[in-house]
């Protein structure tokens, strides 16, 4: 278990944000410790996707007020690159396709950008392809992979393993990961979730967000979190996911409404 | 063409070829009229037959009209306040590189371009031409051993006067347009190139342009012939020094493929584009056509134009003999205020002729980049066929793109495809870069030389990487 001294990694403190001009997060209060895995679960709409996005700096959402810290110091004037390079790792639910540019090359300019913040010798090509391959093994990958225009034409359970590739890559000191189970089949899923076990150190931390009880049986969370309505209403441990899993999101609406009475 | 330059070295400096080189130059006065026609060939010491093509050309360059059609905006050139022949002080051309003015050289190696023996590029021989004369050719000896012709356009006129007489002007006719009728007056020097029969020309060949003189007109003259069964890859690049004026170059190139001949023609451009004001900068007004004339025979365009003020250019293939193949690979960037009016004709007259068009536009800034092309399909080019793919990327919200795509087939049993997009970068795709540690500029350069990959694939390896900097190296600052 985590003991409670361990260091903060993340920290979220009363965190509004907006995209094009709708407050969709209102208030929402996160404290991320080494060693942690938490699961974000909720609702479409409720805001967990915003929350990562926020984390990770995308420039159409605003931070309205709030803070959000990492490892003690203030991210929210960092653009996503600095984040990023610092150890903030987003694991997208959609990755978006890029033609023409070939996968091994962004995954080394990408890596050697992390390197060079950890200050470790930037790889070239043929250092780069070594590194690669014994990666690839992490998510049972096909070096093809490497040959293909990012993402371009990959299927739904390929994309997801090409996110896990650059986490193992990045050696992120938190990873978000947005839906990485969404669209995954039986194996598929197996083959993700062991590799987030795999790369899960004592000294980083994982936040995973998902609809589904399923992931969960893979991953053992520390702390799960629901969400709605843009805030975190109610946090517990693994027993929490499968209590929702049993009686569904209405259980989460009953609450809000219990909440509403209370007041 | 070594990419030996960093990334950080190009970025830091927006045109690093905007140089002036202190020479002493010989320079004709300005103005055109017969007598400077006259002047010019006897300072190149040409045959008659040379001459009566210029004045031929000057009566029909008279009665024509500037061409307007393209919408391109620029000040009208004053063509009798420009000089026609500026070269360097020296003796008409040197026989060995050791007699040329040492200050030439040291241009050259500054452009990257290294022609003494010791520092000459490998692979590559280069006519090296310094406005308006070749100053030098490298391994003119070793392409002689195979039988290949590669030197200056005045050198073949005097050692070849007959393939000159059965070939110049006969894929660009004297009275094609305004400025090809000007260029056929008075051009002043370019490249020869002559293939023989079954010769696969054993190094790239390649010209490059330099304008030093800022009122000087730059009128070369191309002209590449590839007999039946042999095949060349020719380059060309172009720089010029930063000057306030505007300065004309008007080119004619010249392509000849016969029988199952292929010729690659490759150009990166990057004149001088004018400042951020759109002050200053090269007038690139240039006339590009090959023929195949023999049967399978091949010829592929593949062009980056990233510099000048105004590019007007429409590298074409006239595709005559039966099944042949005529391609053109495009990449045009625009930044601050240039406008490039570029595409291609495909002439379809034989049977069974294929072209390709791949043309990506790039615009930023307050830019105008258009793609204008002719497909056309004569009524004896059965199975012919054509695909078209002409994508524009726009960057910012002042710059524009426009496609024109001209489409005539008299011939029922052909095929032409076209297609076309415009887009903008979009967020998501930068967000996905940047969130992996990528920043901001690199990321949307990557972005770009993705949009471009498919031209880049045509062009030789060496020169698609030293094209990529130089997209990068372009938009430096205009993105954001």
């Amino acid at each position: 278990m985590i003991s409670s001294n361990s260091e903060i990694i993340l920290s979220i403190e009363g965190l509004h944000a907006s995209v094009e001009d709708q407050e969709i997060l209102h208030g929402v209060n996160l404290l991320v410790r080494e060693g942690e895995i938490h699961a974000i679960m909720g609702r479409n709409g409720s805001g967990k996707s915003t929350l990562s996005k926020v984390i990770a700096g995308h420039p159409s959402y605003k931070v309205l007020s709030g803070s959000i810290q990492f490892n003690g110091t203030n991210i929210l004037d960092l653009a996503p690159e600095e984040r990023a390079r610092i150890g903030i790792f987003l694991g997208f639910q959609y990755p978006v396709e890029i033609p023409g540019v070939s996968n091994l090359e962004f995954l080394r300019v990408a890596t050697n950008s992390r390197r060079k913040q950890l200050l470790k010798t930037e790889l070239d090509t043929f250092e780069f392809e070594d590194l690669v391959k014994e990666r690839l093994k992490i998510v049972e990958m096909d070096a093809a992979f490497l040959e293909r225009s990012v993402n371009e034409g990959f299927s739904g359970g390929e994309k997801k393993r090409n996110e896990i590739l650059q986490m193992a890559l990045l050696e992120p000191v938190i990873s978000i990961l947005d839906e990485t189970d969404s669209g995954l089949d039986i194996d598929a899923l197996r083959i993700v979730a062991s590799g987030i076990n795999r790369l899960s150190q004592p000294n980083s931390a994982t936040i995973l967000i998902t609809h589904y009880q399923r992931l969960l049986n893979e991953i053992t969370p520390d702390f799960v979190h629901i969400m709605a309505d843009g805030k975190i209403i109610k946090t517990g441990n693994k027993e929490l996911a499968i209590d929702l899993e049993k009686s569904g999101y209405d259980f989460i609406d009953k609450n809000i409404k219990d909440k509403e009475m209370a007041k | 063409m070594t990419s030996t330059n960093t990334v950080e070295e190009i970025v830091s400096q927006p045109y690093k070829y905007g140089f002036v080189t202190e020479i002493e130059t010989e320079k004709i006065p300005k103005g055109l009229n017969q007598d400077v026609i006259r002047l010019i060939s006897t300072k190149k010491n040409e045959p008659e037959f040379l001459l009566k093509f210029r004045l031929r050309a000057y009566e029909q360059w008279l009665k024509m009209k500037e061409p307007d059609w393209s919408g391109l905006t620029y000040s009208k050139v004053d063509y009798q306040d420009l000089v026609y022949y500026a070269a360097p002080k020296q003796d008409i051309k040197k026989k060995s590189l050791d007699e040329v003015d040492p200050k030439l050289l040291e241009t050259f190696d500054k452009l990257g371009i290294p022609l003494s023996e010791q520092k000459r590029l490998s692979n590559v021989a280069v006519d090296a031409v310094f406005d308006s004369v070749s100053i030098a050719t490298t391994y003119k000896e070793k392409l002689a051993e195979h039988g290949v012709i590669f030197c200056s356009i005045s050198e073949a006129i005097s050692e070849y006067p007959d393939l000159i007489e059965k070939y110049m002007g006969t894929v660009v006719p004297i009275n094609d347009n305004f400025f090809a009728a000007l260029n056929s007056a008075v051009f002043s020097d370019g490249s020869f190139v002559y293939i023989p029969k079954g010769v696969e020309c054993p190094m790239e060949l390649s010209s490059y342009f330099r304008i030093n003189s800022g009122d000087t007109g730059q009128f070369e003259r191309t002209l590449i012939i590839a007999e039946e069964s042999s095949s060349v890859s020719y380059l060309e690049g172009c720089t010029a020094p930063m000057f306030d004026t505007n300065t004309l170059h008007a080119a004619v190139v010249e392509l000849i493929a016969l029988d199952k001949a292929s010729i690659k023609y490759s150009t990166v451009q990057n004149w001088y584009a004018g400042n951020e004001e759109g002050v200053g900068g090269i007038y690139n007004f240039v006339t590009k056509r090959g023929e195949c004339r023999g049967k399978k025979s091949k010829i592929s365009w593949s062009q980056v134009e990233t510099g000048s003020a105004i590019t007007w250019k429409y590298p074409s293939c006239v595709l005559q003999g039966d099944n042949s193949i005529g391609e053109f690979y495009s990449i045009a960037l625009t930044n601050n205020f240039q406008e490039a009016d570029t595409g291609t004709k495909m002439i379809h007259i034989g049977k069974n002729t294929k072209s390709k068009i791949v043309s990506k536009g790039i615009s930023a800034g307050h830019s105008k980049n258009s793609y204008r092309g002719l497909v056309s399909i004569s009524p004896n080019a059965e199975g012919s066929r054509n695909y078209s793919q002409c994508d524009s990327m726009l960057i910012g919200d002042k710059a524009s793109a426009n496609t024109y795509p001209y489409i005539q087939s008299k011939q029922p049993q052909s095929n032409i495809e076209h297609e076309a997009s415009t887009c903008r970068i979009s967020e998501d795709q930068l967000f996905y870069l940047q969130s992996r540690g990528i920043d901001f500029e690199e990321s949307v350069s990557m972005l770009i030389s993705g949009f471009c990959s498919d031209v880049f694939n045509e062009l030789p390896m060496e020169f698609a990487s030293e094209a990529d900097k130089l997209l990068a190296l372009k938009l430096e600052g205009s993105v954001g």
